[in-house]
């Protein structure tokens, strides 16, 4: 006789796991989960609840996120309901361990912590270096604040002569 | 639904309020789109070019706020596109042509400086607005950065670029506190907490502010103006042209969106 599990009740971290298969659609080396982009996720009989916290107000890849959430969980069979949401403002310190090592392989500095009470922690690099993610050389310098998307910016590494995107602090 | 919870005299305020903010971060960041492709360096490309997409973007965001207060089946885009010159609420501080580069300068310092004391001034009592608002500082800092940068380097930077910045804050510093129009509704504002003090007090810190940063680089700092009714009408022509651009698309394709 075969015995057969009940199938198990869907879990948050069950909605969470799905949720760190779906890849940022500017740097597809790392998920949402791990840019710390999911606030609450809360699981109903008929609808689970995804709180999205986007990096940046104007964000353009949002809708694109937001609809590859709603791809993703529709798996679970039932209703998905993705709030966008800025009542826990999103910081580059949610950014976990896991997140910035494969930010730093696809090439893009992770960003130093943001400490209370610096007007803009990215011009104290002296104090917390951004290491090159090309040759991790710590003698970089900023170029520029603003980059290519609102998220990032440019710095230059001394050693390698390499310019290189940096994620902002904020 | 938490609009369902404010009267309508507050509803009407917040709604004045909503608007402002959100024509003034729209119609700035527009104009400062214009220098796209075409700013003096390529750096400065990239960092207007990216101020600009966040003031979109936080229009975009308070405009789906007013959207759900006025509740009259309009969504942002039909706000943001939808209106004729006239009914826009920008201050006349951001009413000037793009100008050459001080000019930008010039016009975007005294506005981000004046647009932080504005969101220095919103309180809890309209949740959504207040969480929108505890992100977009975070943003804003970065502009203030840039913009505070910019004014010590055109200052320092021999006759020519101080001569051109000096007449650049001449030129829209009879227009700065126009950011600071009275609101009809403010005081219900502040007494249901959505402004934490008068726009008045506000203006005040902005002042403060600016002549932190322009009296040590002895530069004139603008003249307080009288409050004035018209701080946020009579758009210029300038404006009308620039309505033009940003409308083009949605009058030659009905229903396009951002």
């Amino acid at each position: 006789m075969v015995m057969t599990a009940p199938p198990r009740e869907l879990m948050a971290a069950d909605v969470i796991a799905a949720l760190d298969e779906v890849p940022d659609p500017e740097i597809p080396g790392v998920s949402i989960v791990e840019l710390g982009m999911i606030g609450a996720v809360t699981v109903g009989a008929d609808e689970v609840t995804v709180e999205l916290l986007p990096t940046f107000v104007g964000c353009p890849a949002l809708e694109v996120i937001r609809e590859s959430v709603a791809a993703r969980l529709a798996a679970f069979g039932r209703d998905v309901r993705v709030d966008v949401s800025f009542a826990t403002p999103w910081s580059s310190d949610r950014i976990s361990p896991a997140g910035r090592d494969k930010l730093r392989a696809s090439g893009f500095a992770p960003p130093p912590p943001v400490r209370a009470g610096r007007l803009v922690p990215m011009l104290d690099a002296a104090a917390v270096p951004v290491a090159c993610p090309y040759c991790g050389s710590p003698r970089t310098t900023l170029d520029n604040a603003f980059g290519p998307t609102q998220c990032r910016s440019i710095r230059h590494c001394a050693d390698c002569r390499q310019p290189f995107e940096a994620f902002k602090p904020i | 639904m938490i609009e369902l919870a404010l009267s309508p005299a507050v509803r009407t305020a917040l709604a004045e309020l909503l608007l402002t903010m959100a024509d003034d971060e729209f119609v700035s960041g527009f104009t400062d789109s214009e220098w796209t492709g075409i700013a003096p360096l390529l750096e400065e490309d990239v960092a207007i070019s990216s101020i600009s997409q966040d003031e979109l973007g936080h229009a975009r965001a308070l405009y789906q706020l007013l959207a759900g207060v006025l509740a009259d089946g309009r969504d942002e885009d039909a706000i943001a596109y939808d209106r004729e010159p006239d009914a826009f609420r920008h201050a006349r501080l951001l009413d000037h042509a793009r100008g050459d580069w001080a000019d930008t300068i010039a016009r975007r310092f005294l506005y981000e400086l004046a647009d932080e004391a504005r969101l220095a001034s919103i309180g809890d009592g309209y949740p959504p607005l207040a969480d929108l608002v505890g992100k977009l500082q975070r943003e804003e800092r970065y502009h203030r950065m840039h913009l505070v940068a910019w004014i010590e380097r055109l200052a320092h930077g021999g006759p020519e670029s101080r001569g051109r910045l000096e007449a650049a804050l001449a030129a829209v510093g009879p227009d700065a506190s126009s950011v600071f129009t009275p609101l009809a509704g403010e005081q219900a504002l502040v007494e249901a907490r959505i402004l934490t003090r008068p726009v008045a007090a506000a203006e005040a810190a902005w002042r403060a502010d600016l002549t932190g940063i322009l009296v040590p680089l002895g530069l004139q700092v603008p003249h307080a103006a009288a409050p004035s009714a018209e701080g946020r009408t009579g758009h210029s022509e300038s404006f009308r042209w620039l309505w033009g651009e940003f409308t083009l698309v949605r009058r030659s394709e009905d229903g396009a969106t951002w």
